[in-house]
């Protein structure tokens, strides 16, 4: 109970005077802990609490934002279902998702597993796979404008030289939401990799080993052992992914604008529009509640199942 | 101002290249083959913006494409005197300077009195902060907007900085970092006689420095990537961060592709050269999370 450090008198005996001291711990924590925590509370409370609570209230309502609103009741929720437009972007939205993270899963995967070795220039070859997470939504966006420019764009030019025809890209109504599903992967592979990368680190070297001994190739030790040992951090990935591509915006707003022809309005554009172009903030309320509630359902859905999956494995 | 929902996870440092092993072998490793293109597909985005930025318009107009044959340093002076862009740097780096001081003091504290102290009402403070970690930002954006107006502070750097001075996340991560500490360092300084704020100052917090580079990392990322929220609260040109201002200048220079480039690539460079440097704390730090 005693440090070599302290004083010889720096208090009273602590056996003596123990229910004293214990109370004014007691004060004195609940003191500190409020004085520590008080500005967080208040300013989570002001910027995360209100604002959920308001943000139902409003979904009843009809709310330019700008004078009060009225009460509308269910009319939201209801509009909602019979909004041709929310169901277009409601199905752009899954669209893009499901073709966006397994190829963002798949694909970094494969990268980690190239990457974790040690090979001359694996730090350059690990930077050009990093760099894309730190470059800002607008910049990836404006540089794949340019790329993805169907008169000048780089791409179409490389598509040239191997016999493809031009493409439109992000003005083609039918390839603008593989456009975009494309640019994102370049954005997201590298937090992937990196994800995976940790976690590849975390498997035991002695059981690699074993499968070589038992004869197995190497390839089908990655499949076999290493791949079933990264369920974790596949699942963090999926869920995670999952949760940011349901919320994909700056992207859509700095290359197609939801266009062409409606064909890559997701969710949260289409929330946008309602809220800041056609001042409905009770229908845009509606729409986040909605999106609030499927991202809760999914991310439950997946949890469920991959945890169901990887103790199956075992 | 993306709030991830999941904890941390614990990540191991990734391996050093390890240039003496590679040395041993004579021939260069068949790797190669596959990890160039890859990382030059990669590259190929980034170094087309470079090529780009010091074209001129005529040669950015060329199909198809040719390197430029001299360089168009020009383009980045015509950026600087076409815009705001002295204002975006600066108004991003207030913005992230404020918001990451205000994070750092803010969530280290708090994450030290939820994971350390025993007091009433700390147990329903921190379950609900952590429901809003689980809320989507799309969600709290307009009842947020209104707020931020009754303060006056629509069109107002203030709208960017207060919101986010704190993080429900970054005190969710402080917790479990104090948490990972042994409870016996203060228990020692305690019963030296310090106070609860002198054991915080003097013996935890010299030992969190990497959890609070990394609470750093996320929030500048996050700040520097925010562009939903600056889209809807500021309106002057003057008053943008980089990221909106961007996208407006994208706006007013649709097909002067070498101008756009050149602003691209500036408004890119701070963040890539601080990855450059720290490339290790960056990746470890984003391991952690999922900002994007």
């Amino acid at each position: 109970m005693t440090s070599a450090t302290a004083p010889p008198a720096a208090g009273p005996s602590p056996v003596h005077r123990r229910p004293s001291v214990l109370l004014r711990v007691w004060w004195s924590d609940t003191l500190a802990g409020w004085a520590f925590i008080s500005p967080t509370v208040l300013l989570i409370g002001l910027f995360g609490l209100v604002p959920v609570v308001w943000a139902f209230v409003l979904s009843f309502e009809q709310n330019d934002l700008i004078s009060p609103g009225k009460w509308v009741g269910l009319d939201n929720y209801r509009k909602l279902l019979h909004d041709p437009a929310f169901s277009n972007s409601v199905r752009n939205t899954v669209v893009y998702t499901l073709v966006f993270v397994p190829v963002c899963v798949i694909g970094s995967l494969l990268v980690a597993a190239l990457l974790n070795r040690r090979v001359r220039g694996i730090t350059f070859y690990r930077v050009a796979v990093f760099i894309p997470v730190v470059t800002s939504t607008v910049a990836t966006a404006t540089m794949f404008n340019w790329l993805l420019d169907p008169d000048f764009g780089v791409v179409n030019a490389a598509l040239n030289k191997v016999g493809i025809a031009s493409q439109g890209f992000f003005r083609d109504p039918k390839e603008a939401l593989l456009a975009i599903v494309l640019m994102t992967v370049w954005g997201w592979l590298g937090f992937g990799v990196i994800i995976y990368l940790a976690a590849l680190q975390s498997v035991p070297a002695d059981l690699l080993e074993a499968a070589a001994i038992d004869g197995c190739t190497r390839w089908r030790a990655f499949w076999r052992v290493e791949v079933p040992l990264l369920a974790p951090a596949t699942l963090f990935l999926v869920i995670w992914l999952t949760i940011n591509s349901l919320q994909l915006f700056d992207e859509i707003f700095v290359t197609t604008k939801g266009g062409p022809v409606g064909s890559t309005t997701v969710v949260v554009y289409y929330l946008y529009v309602q809220a800041f172009q056609f001042f409905n903030g009770g229908y845009a309320s509606a729409i986040a509640y909605a999106l609030f509630m499927a991202i809760l359902v999914i991310t439950a859905i997946q949890l469920k199942v991959g945890r169901r999956l990887s103790h199956g494995e075992r | 101002m993306p709030y991830p929902t999941e904890p941390p996870a614990l990540v191991k440092p990734l391996p050093d290249d390890d240039l003496s092993q590679a040395a041993h072998s004579h021939r260069p490793s068949p790797w190669h083959f596959l990890l160039l293109p890859l990382s030059l597909v990669m590259l190929t985005p980034l170094v087309w913006m470079v090529v780009t930025a010091v074209s001129t318009p005529e040669e950015s107009r060329q199909f198809p494409p040719a390197l430029p044959t001299s360089i168009q340093w020009s383009n980045f002076a015509d950026v600087w005197a076409g815009s705001p862009f002295g204002h975006w740097l600066v108004n991003t780096a207030i913005v992230s300077g404020v918001v990451l001081v205000s994070n750092l003091v803010l969530c280290s504290t708090a994450g030290y009195a939820f994971a350390r102290l025993r007091f009433r009402g700390s147990g329903l403070a921190f379950m609900l902060l952590l429901t809003t970690l689980m809320v989507p930002f799309q969600v709290v954006l307009i009842p947020t907007l209104l707020i931020v107006k009754s303060f006056g502070l629509i069109d107002h750097l203030g709208a960017l900085i207060v919101p986010n001075l704190v993080t429900a996340f970054g005190v969710f991560m402080m917790r479990q970092f104090f948490l990972a500490l042994p409870p016996d360092l203060e228990e020692a300084g305690r019963i030296d006689g310090a106070s609860r704020l002198g054991v915080f100052m003097k013996i935890l917090l010299p030992l969190m420095g990497p959890p609070l580079a990394t609470l750093a990392i996320l929030t500048f990322l996050s700040i520097w990537n925010d562009f939903l929220w600056p889209l809807v609260a500021i309106q002057s040109p003057e008053n943008m961060t980089m990221q909106l201002g961007l996208s407006t200048f994208q706006g007013a220079h649709l097909t002067d592709w070498p101008l756009l480039m050149a602003a691209t690539l500036m408004s890119q460079l701070p963040v890539i050269v601080l990855f450059l440097l720290a490339q290790r704390v960056f990746v470890r730090s984003i391991a952690s999370s999922g900002i994007k």
